[in-house]
């Protein structure tokens, strides 16, 4: 190796000699000539090929944030979230499950929204401002559990269904009966069987969550499986794990986090109905779907609208936000949409 | 094509069969205290006695033989609580019939107004401001995003309380009949416009259309016989999942406008804990969703022969 190096320097060394003395002649001959110089040549810049500075994660973000819609709602979802997960910290909170008394020791039930309570209070008394921020919470952690569970299963079952020939008969026909059971009767069902709570739901909506997400990898492994590359790392004895975590998975991280964006908003409003059907959350567990469940058998009552309006505005603002990033980040992923 | 009904007609009865013996025995959890309509003041023997008479102390496998054979002589058990002693097929009967209007009315409102509204959409992409296609894709946006339990209540709100429309159905009045409808159809009126919207922007790019236009075929026709028609066959695959929805969307609907039908019964029958009331609601949805898809597939091979003539699904 060194001989070569040596043996290119003294190339170079040579060349620019030349090159000089070419310069020294033509300096001489015209004056147009001094508007070009000769550039020096160096053996490791004669070495360098082009190259491409596309990063497909600068190019995803840089289409992202393009897109000014999709920039306006990422920040108020981040605020929204901060705020939800902050505001108990906050001085001056107050606590969701307490029950406010007036001076005469009764309790200040609908109150409208005023400088002590922000939001009003609800019927027997309780601050509406804290108990939807803690409802957002019991949401949102609904949401998030069940996109998690859901991008795992979802992962797991539709790497072993994609990769594996053996498996596939099997996947394909337990896909093919559980996908045929609505989601929303399964939900009842577990609902009405199992004690009410946040992990019931939780459960019963990542029973059958985990298909859609199971069937789109599988679909997508069997497409890429058996490329070149996948085929070249096959051929050099990589394990089929590193396969599957370095040639397959990376490739599909966008979609997966687009279907874990949708899947949050589908688990909020999957509590607001089952809450509704009377087998939800009980009342000491604020949520905004039974906040909602307590507005909406108060809307005819034109002064205490705002317990029904509130925590509306507060889901729509939420699942929407989850629905325009989630689609927005799915079209910035697509390297289609990478060029300009 | 005959051959490939009687196959998949083959398959969906074999998933019926499964779903329903999942489903069945899932039932079995089902709390006991749903059995009885006096549950608090009998004692501990006569809960047993009942239990006994209703064979829920049987093994599983003797209880679903037994439900298969009532099944195959259409009995669907009595109800306990709900109307004590009452027949099940004689509450279904009753309640079948305004199910299926209010299904029918707002499927076929869905599909003229998605329709109407994907093709404005699609026309609107090519002119100036685009009004249509921005107006169209907050809609669908909403409609997509909130969930559906949450606008049912906004429409039930903002009809009632602004717009003057009886708050609850009243079969006398006819005015009563708009918000149940247009909440049911609201949400399949995006999806179809939404995926009309993006076949027919997709066939007008295509190059027979600019073959079309180069022929020197009115843009009107264009339209009308070329980029809508092939627009069309995706959509008829949206068709099953859409009835569904709206059958989903009844069981809220429903019972949010006290109209007495089969989703209002299933939600009330949760509520006051109808065991057998709710087992035999549960089946009959399970059913019904079963055979939608059916349907589904087989729309879809009327619609695109190739589907049928296809040797095997999922090649690789």
């Amino acid at each position: 190796m060194s001989f070569f190096k040596k043996s290119a320097d003294m190339l170079g060394d040579k060349l620019n000699e030349k090159l000089a003395q070419d310069l020294d002649e033509s300096a001489v001959l015209n004056d147009e000539a001094l508007a070009f110089s000769f550039a020096e040549f160096h053996p490791e810049a004669a070495e360098r090929g082009g190259y491409s500075n596309y990063s497909y994660w600068r190019a995803t973000l840089r289409a992202f944030f393009r897109n000014k819609t999709a920039v306006f709602f990422l920040c108020l979802m981040a605020v929204t979230l901060l705020f939800t997960f902050v505001q108990p910290l906050l001085p001056g909170q107050k606590d969701p499950l307490e029950v406010h008394y007036g001076e005469w020791g009764l309790p200040l039930n609908n109150v409208p929204p005023n400088g002590e309570f922000w939001f009003g209070t609800n019927s027997i008394g309780q601050d509406l401002w804290s108990r939807i921020w803690a409802g957002t919470r019991t949401s949102l952690f609904i949401g998030f559990s069940v996109a998690v569970v859901e991008a795992v299963l979802g992962i797991l079952a539709g790497v072993l269904w994609g990769y594996v020939r053996k498996l596939d008969f099997f996947f394909t026909e337990l896909y093919n009966v559980l996908d045929n059971i609505p989601q929303t009767l399964l939900l009842i069902l577990i609902s009405y069987i199992m004690r009410p709570g946040v992990s019931t739901i939780i459960f019963a909506l990542s029973l059958t969550g985990w298909l859609g997400m199971a069937r789109f990898i599988r679909n997508q492994i069997i497409i890429i499986r058996d490329r070149d590359y996948n085929l070249a790392s096959r051929c050099l004895g990589v394990p089929t794990r590193r396969v599957i975590f370095r040639n397959l998975l990376p490739y599909l991280v966008s979609v997966i986090t687009m279907r874990m964006a949708l899947a949050i908003p589908g688990a909020i409003g999957s509590e607001v109905f089952v809450t509704y059907i009377g087998i939800g959350l009980p009342v000491s567990i604020p949520s905004l779907g039974n906040l909602i469940q307590t507005g909406r058998s108060l809307m005819q009552m034109a002064v205490l609208r705002y317990q029904l309006i509130f925590p509306v505005a507060v889901l729509a603002v939420i699942t929407i936000s989850f629905y325009i990033i989630g689609n927005s980040f799915a079209d910035a992923a697509d390297p289609k949409n990478h060029v300009n | 094509m005959a051959k490939y009904i009687l196959k998949r007609v083959l398959r969906a009865s074999v998933t019926l069969f499964i779903i329903i013996t999942i489903l069945f025995s899932l039932l079995r959890l089902m709390p006991i205290e749903g059995y009885f309509d006096n549950f608090d003041k009998v004692s501990s023997t006569e809960i047993q006695v009942k239990l006994n008479s209703l064979g829920l102390n049987d093994p599983l496998p003797k209880q679903l033989g037994r439900f298969y054979n009532q099944l195959l002589h259409g009995d669907l058990g009595t109800s306990n609580i709900y109307r004590r002693g009452v027949s099940i097929n004689t509450i279904i009967a009753e309640k079948i019939p305004i199910s299926v209007k209010f299904g029918l009315i707002s499927f076929a409102l869905s599909l003229v107004m998605g329709l109407a509204l994907g093709i404005w959409m699609a026309y609107s992409t090519r002119t100036r401001f685009k009004i249509g296609d921005r107006l169209g894709t907050v809609l669908i946006v909403v409609v997509q995003a909130v969930p559906a339990a949450v606008y049912h209540i906004v429409i039930q709100f903002v009809g009632s309380q602004y717009a003057g429309i009886p708050m609850l159905f009243d079969e006398a009045r006819p005015i009563s009949y708009l918000l149940p409808i247009l909440s049911l159809s609201i949400g399949n009126t995006a999806y179809y416009a939404m995926w009309l919207r993006r076949y027919m922007v997709d066939e007008a790019n295509k190059d027979y259309v600019l073959l079309a236009r180069a022929k020197g075929v009115p843009s009107g026709a264009i339209s009308r016989r070329h980029i809508f028609r092939n627009a069309m066959v995706p959509l008829v695959q949206y068709i099953p999942g859409s009835i569904l929805s709206t059958l989903m969307g009844s069981l809220y609907v429903e019972s949010l406008y006290s109209i007495p039908g089969m989703g209002g019964l299933l939600v009330t029958a949760i509520k006051r804990q109808d065991n057998t009331l709710v087992q035999a609601l549960v089946l009959i949805y399970a059913v019904v969703s079963i055979l939608g898809l059916l349907f589904g597939d087989i729309m879809m091979a009327v619609v695109d022969p190739r589907i049928s003539l296809a040797k095997k699904e999922g090649s690789r």
